[in-house]
């Protein structure tokens, strides 16, 4: 940090520092930091804008692993059968092609962090230990016990400081190729001529404003929860690449998706959302109401009938006997337990704090439950003081990803703007309408490198070009940043409070059950919301001022929010991480439609609806066509082998 | 069930600074950060302080508490008793910026003065092959979420400011250890751990590993295994005799 | 000046040495007593030169504050490996193992610790500014000799053996019977606490196996690596019981040949 930096800025300083990159990617997580290592291995100078201190991203949350098909585990497991995976676990109404690059493309990222230092759980034989988990055929997930998240963060972050010595030792300074903002926060994008010309944001330690000239830039800004009263997200979780993205030009898509995690922690306050690790259940943990009563055996929809216990004697054997028995009903896909546990708790049949309990106590013994599942243990030691060898556990589902992000070219990562790049949670269609556990950190690591490689391609592409950021949109920025210290004169509103309106009307009329009336009545709030988030105002001044903080996001998670909303109305089926209650059933006619929103003025936006492209017919041979006859429509399967009479 | 705890929080900056008493809400259930954050909302909303997971997964949260240094969203009010005083404060081996907010830039300089991991050469990626018992302790280092409380409780930067040139602190001490029982790592570290990252200004008295929120055993799997590693090197006549007859100039033996 | 307290360096004014509520000044006092004491309590039994050993009975106990018994001062049945040294005064009878046992203990990574917290007060507590100026810690002469304690650990050991061979003979009375009595018993006990304390140093757990950076190529190794590690996470706790047992055997066997009370016998 610089002595200019640790200056005390003044309410309505206008100063601004100024650099110059070739490339900036905004977000340190997975996907910010593959990106960033990419571009940096490319030659370009590269910029890293990390809204937390370097190293603290939310990708440490994850807690599964990450999936890539290197058959470590069992040797039949290859891309196709990732890809046929992925795709089953959207609804088929993921980008094919990005599904196809990543199933392709994801064993040789992970082997590439064995070379960065990666130190994964290993197989007998010394190679990467794979789990199985919901929705892979094989085991395939990569990981380090239940903290898989960290060992990416980590990783990545020292292959940088690793980067960062070699330029040392070349050129006598760390930063001179690539340099890490932390505890920056950009809030405007900058465009000349159509295309990405620098952004703008500022500094959380000093509030002092910065400027990075740049022709090209990466969003990797993760996910939107915070938007949600409930969510296993941290408050950076914001949505403000979404955002920046809408605002700059560029498009959304799969906006409506959203993946509510079924058991999240509803007790003690301070922890409510953070995730249940689904193995509690694939252990032998059970839910029951707060009757007493098994629920799950009432929600087991038609088309599972058959695949899972009517009895709970059943169910118990299947824990044993996995090959002879049904499985327990506890094991349904995410969405149904989520809405299961939704419908309990709404019908008075919650426990105390509003959820249901989720028991291992009295199913496994203590020693097997510390054997097991350490980390939960310890998880509900320490934050709730819940021994769960001794007593049940009180869950409820939580808002924890966002399927939707920028539409971008699946090779590259652009989006239509060109210049502007978006990789991992912010990015959109990947994974469809819903996301298989796993996929996540695979996802940052493919997308992240081909959009660091994008944006280096792009910027030789420009030959020296570059777009210039126009002045008074510089000005402008800087008006917008300090408008809630202006409007702390005419009394405005605690952005808290709005922000906390925000978050009750997301959860409480567009969460995981949906109805048109009730996003109605929510979109009319957001109009409210919006007038109020306009005048919100804070106190003190621009040091490390939280104030002022939540009232920049918060524009960002008001846009998000109407794009959820907007989407989620629009769409009349119910597929992944979209339930309708009015329109309870998937329906084929709307797989290859995707809903497009671009932002319309300050903090409206506009919906289309657009095509989606017709999957290659040797990706479409992956499947049988009795499988693809559940989600297309009968005209999209004339390139099939089956119709095609068998190609060799 | 809620109670008025009686709070008091270092409010301030590089220039001046103070304890400011706050009466605060503490509902059941509910830990420091909580009250922190109910704080903002309402008394003090330009307060100061760095988080993000709030369930001791991130290490953003480093402050002191009743003198303690702990992350706040794993110390619990039932903690404390309901007359207690509680008085945060922030971590008081790193420069402040504002409140509980603190300047933590010394550990990132420490960390790129540790070389990064060698890899082997000629092992291509997807080549790899290590065995679980041998990845397994330098696995319980990579729990390390960077909260910096070790470095923050270590008494040799903590009461000596002039040692933070010469010492990399317990987190990058580990760091080095993680490294140096890395199976493939090919990097001779041990010489200077000693001589360039200060291991000798260890004392071994383990508050880093008292106050480590993942409950790494720093001091005594990671500390003094490198002690004795260095120990082999440069403190074993024995094999100095032999480095000096046989094997003079050769790299360390990482193979064994 | 602690730098704690100092906020010329931009850290938080706060100008208490620390704002810890809870005891914390009790564990470094309650090792300066413990240790006090029995440092005053072997000293003066190092150079008090009687009741060492049961010389007026049949059976033939040997406290380990006199063995090896090297002095030409010994009771001859008490010299198990010869006598060399001269008898002055202040020249303890087992002046070759002593020191080394001191050193061991001085060195070793626990008391190390208990020691640079109770006296050296660097520092006196977790998160309690020391009093100190400068700390250089073990980075020079004298404290760089800490990095001997190994040697010192092989020589605990061989040391070690000296008092398990103490412990068997004491089984043979003077006249050649075959003697037990409650003597027996606390020699034993305290042969094996001083095994478990010495195979548990963090030396040994290094030189067993956690200097080696594959255990997948070395098995063996690897299980005893293990079950050190697991006596090392006790290491602490051997530390003092071990002082208790020196202490108890020999007070026990003081007891005994001062003829305070007798040895209860089980045979012989």
């Amino acid at each position: 940090m610089t002595s200019a930096q640790q200056q005390n800025h003044a309410v309505d300083d206008r100063d601004v520092e100024i650099h110059d990159y070739d490339v900036v990617v905004i977000g340190a997580g997975g996907a910010g930091l593959r990106a960033a290592i990419e571009a940096r291995a490319q030659g370009k100078r590269t910029a890293i804008i990390s809204k937390s201190l370097f190293g603290k991203a939310h990708t440490v949350m994850a807690e599964g692993g990450c999936a890539a098909a290197m058959g470590n585990v069992n040797p039949n497991d290859n891309w196709r059968v990732h890809f046929g995976d992925t795709m089953r676990g959207g609804k088929f109404l993921n980008n094919w092609r990005m599904a196809e690059l990543h199933a392709k493309e994801a064993p040789d990222r992970v082997w590439e962090m064995e070379t960065y230092g990666a130190l994964f759980d290993r197989t007998k034989d010394g190679k990467i230990s794979q789990r199985n988990f919901g929705g892979h055929t094989y085991p395939r997930l990569a990981h380090v016990g239940d903290r898989t998240g960290l060992e990416p963060i980590r990783t990545l972050q020292q292959k940088i400081v690793s980067l960062q010595q070699e330029d040392f030792k070349a050129t006598g300074d760390y930063e001179s190729n690539i340099r890490v903002f932390h505890e920056t926060t950009i809030t405007d994008l900058f465009k000349a001529d159509g295309a990405i010309a620098g952004c703008f944001g500022y500094f959380r330690s000093t509030g002092r404003f910065v400027r990075f000239n740049a022709p090209a830039i990466v969003l990797a800004t993760g996910g939107v929860g915070k938007s949600y009263s409930v969510t296993s997200n941290s408050w950076e979780y914001t949505g403000d690449g979404h955002a920046l993205a809408l605002r700059a030009g560029a498009t959304l898509i799969n906006m409506e998706f959203l993946q509510f995690h079924p058991t999240g922690m509803v007790w003690p306050p301070s922890v409510k959302g953070i995730l249940v690790t689904e193995s509690v259940r694939g252990d032998g943990g059970v839910l029951r109401n707060s009757e007493g009563k098994r629920f799950m055996f009432d929600y087991i929809a038609d088309v599972f009938k058959d695949l899972y216990a009517t009895s709970e004697e059943e169910a118990d054997r299947w824990y044993t006997d996995p090959d002879n028995n049904r499985r327990p009903p506890e094991l349904l896909p995410r969405d149904e337990v989520a809405r299961a546990i939704n419908s309990e708790v709404k019908a008075g049949r919650g426990t105390p704090h509003g959820g249901v309990f989720l028991d291992v106590s009295t199913r496994l013994k203590p020693e097997e439950i510390l054997k097991r599942l350490p980390s939960m243990h310890h998880q509900f030691k320490e934050l709730a003081d819940v021994d769960i060898t001794k007593e049940p556990m009180e869950v409820g589902p939580t808002c924890h990803y966002v399927m939707g992000g920028v539409e971008v070219d699946p090779d590259t990562g652009m989006s239509r703007v060109p210049g502007l790049f978006a990789a991992g949670e912010c990015s959109g269609g990947m994974h469809g309408s819903n996301r298989l556990g796993g996929n996540s950190l695979s996802d940052l690591l493919v997308f992240g490198r081909r959009c660091g490689l994008g944006a280096s391609e792009y910027v030789d592409g420009l030959a020296g070009r570059r777009p210039a950021v126009i002045e008074s949109d510089a000005e402008a920025a800087v008006d917008r940043a300090l408008l809630p210290f202006s409007s702390a004169t005419e009394g405005g509103e605690n952005p808290f409070v709005v922000h906390l309106e925000l978050q009750k009307t997301m959860h409480e009329l567009v969460g995981i059950i949906r109805k048109a009336d009730e996003m109605e009545m929510a979109l009319k709030k957001l109009e409210d919301i919006a007038t109020r988030t306009r005048t919100v105002a804070v106190e003190g001044d621009r040091k490390f001022n939280p104030n002022w903080h939540l009232a920049l996001d918060l524009r960002n998670m008001l846009l998000v929010s109407m794009c959820v909303a907007k989407a989620a109305l629009e769409r009349q089926e119910s597929r992944g991480g979209h339930t309708r209650d009015d329109f309870p059933v998937m329906d084929a006619d709307w797989r290859h439609v995707l809903l497009v929103l671009e932002a319309l003025g300050e903090d409206n936006v506009e919906l289309t609806r657009k095509e989606q492209i017709p999957m290659r017919p040797d990706l479409l041979d992956i499947f049988e066509m009795d499988e693809l006859k559940k989600y297309f429509t009968g005209e999209e399967l004339g390139g099939h082998r089956a119709d095609q009479g068998e190609r060799a | 069930m809620s109670y008025w705890a009686h709070f008091r929080v270092w409010r301030g900056d590089s220039e001046k600074g103070e304890l400011v008493d706050y009466p605060a809400e503490v509902n059941e259930g509910e830990v420091v950060l909580d009250i922190i954050h109910r704080l903002q909302q309402t008394e003090a909303q330009d307060l100061a302080v760095r988080w993000n997971c709030k369930a001791g997964k991130c290490g953003s949260c480093s402050m002191e508490i009743n003198g303690r240094p702990r992350l706040a969203c794993m110390t619990r009010m039932n903690t404390f008793a309901e007359d207690e005083v509680v008085t945060v404060t922030p971590l008081r081996t790193f420069p402040v910026i504002r409140d509980l907010v603190t300047d933590v830039s010394f550990n990132y300089t420490k960390a790129r003065e540790i070389p990064s991991f060698a890899p082997p050469e000629g092992v291509e990626p997807g080549e790899y092959r290590m065995q679980q018992v041998d990845v397994e302790r330098s696995q319980e280092f990579r729990k390390c979420i960077e909260c910096y409380l070790c470095q923050n409780t270590c008494h040799v930067v903590r009461d000596h400011e002039e040692n933070k040139e010469a010492f990399a602190g317990p987190r990058y001490l580990m760091r080095i250890a993680e490294l140096d029982m890395h199976p493939l790592d090919s990097a001779d570290r041990q010489t200077a751990a000693q001589d360039e990252h200060g291991l000798g200004y260890c004392n071994i008295t383990k508050c880093c590993t008292e106050v480590c929120p993942e409950h790494i055993k720093i001091t005594d799997n990671a500390l003094i295994p490198l002690k004795e590693r260095v120990v082999d090197r440069k403190y074993d006549p024995v094999v100095w005799l032999g480095n000096k007859l046989f094997r003079r100039g050769e790299p360390a033996n990482k193979n064994r | 000046m602690s730098s704690t307290t100092d906020a010329s360096t931009g850290r938080a004014q706060i100008s208490e040495r620390t704002l810890r509520t809870d005891r914390w000044w009790l564990p470094p006092l309650l090792n300066v007593a413990g240790l006090g004491l029995w440092v005053i309590y072997a000293t003066v039994r190092a150079f008090m030169h009687a009741y060492y050993f049961t010389n007026e009975q049949n059976y033939s106990y040997l406290t380990p504050f006199y063995s090896p018994c090297f002095s030409v001062g010994c009771y001859p049945e008490a010299s198990h490996f010869g006598q060399f040294l001269p008898d002055w005064w202040w020249l303890p009878y087992a002046a070759i193992s002593l020191p080394f046992l001191l050193l061991f203990r001085l060195t070793c990574y626990y008391y190390r610790k208990a020691y640079y917290r109770a006296f050296y007060l660097s520092p006196p507590a977790c998160a309690v500014a020391e009093p100190h100026k400068k700390y250089t810690g073990e980075t020079r002469f004298p404290l760089l000799a800490q990095n001997l304690h190994r040697y010192f650990f092989y020589i605990a050991a061989l040391i070690s053996l000296v008092n398990t061979y103490d412990a068997v003979v004491a089984f043979i009375n003077k006249d050649g019977s075959f003697g037990f009595g409650l003597g027996n018993i606390i020699l034993v006990a305290n042969v094996v606490l001083l095994w478990l304390y010495t195979a548990s140093c963090h030396s040994c757990r290094s030189i067993i196996g956690g200097r080696l950076n594959h255990f997948s190529k070395h098995p063996l190794r690897y299980k005893l690596w293990g079950q050190v590690s697991i006596l090392n996470g006790k290491h602490m706790q051997l530390a003092w019981t071990t002082l208790a047992s020196l202490a108890i055997t020999d007070f026990y066997i003081m007891a005994v040949s001062a003829g305070w009370w007798g040895d209860p016998r089980i045979v012989g």
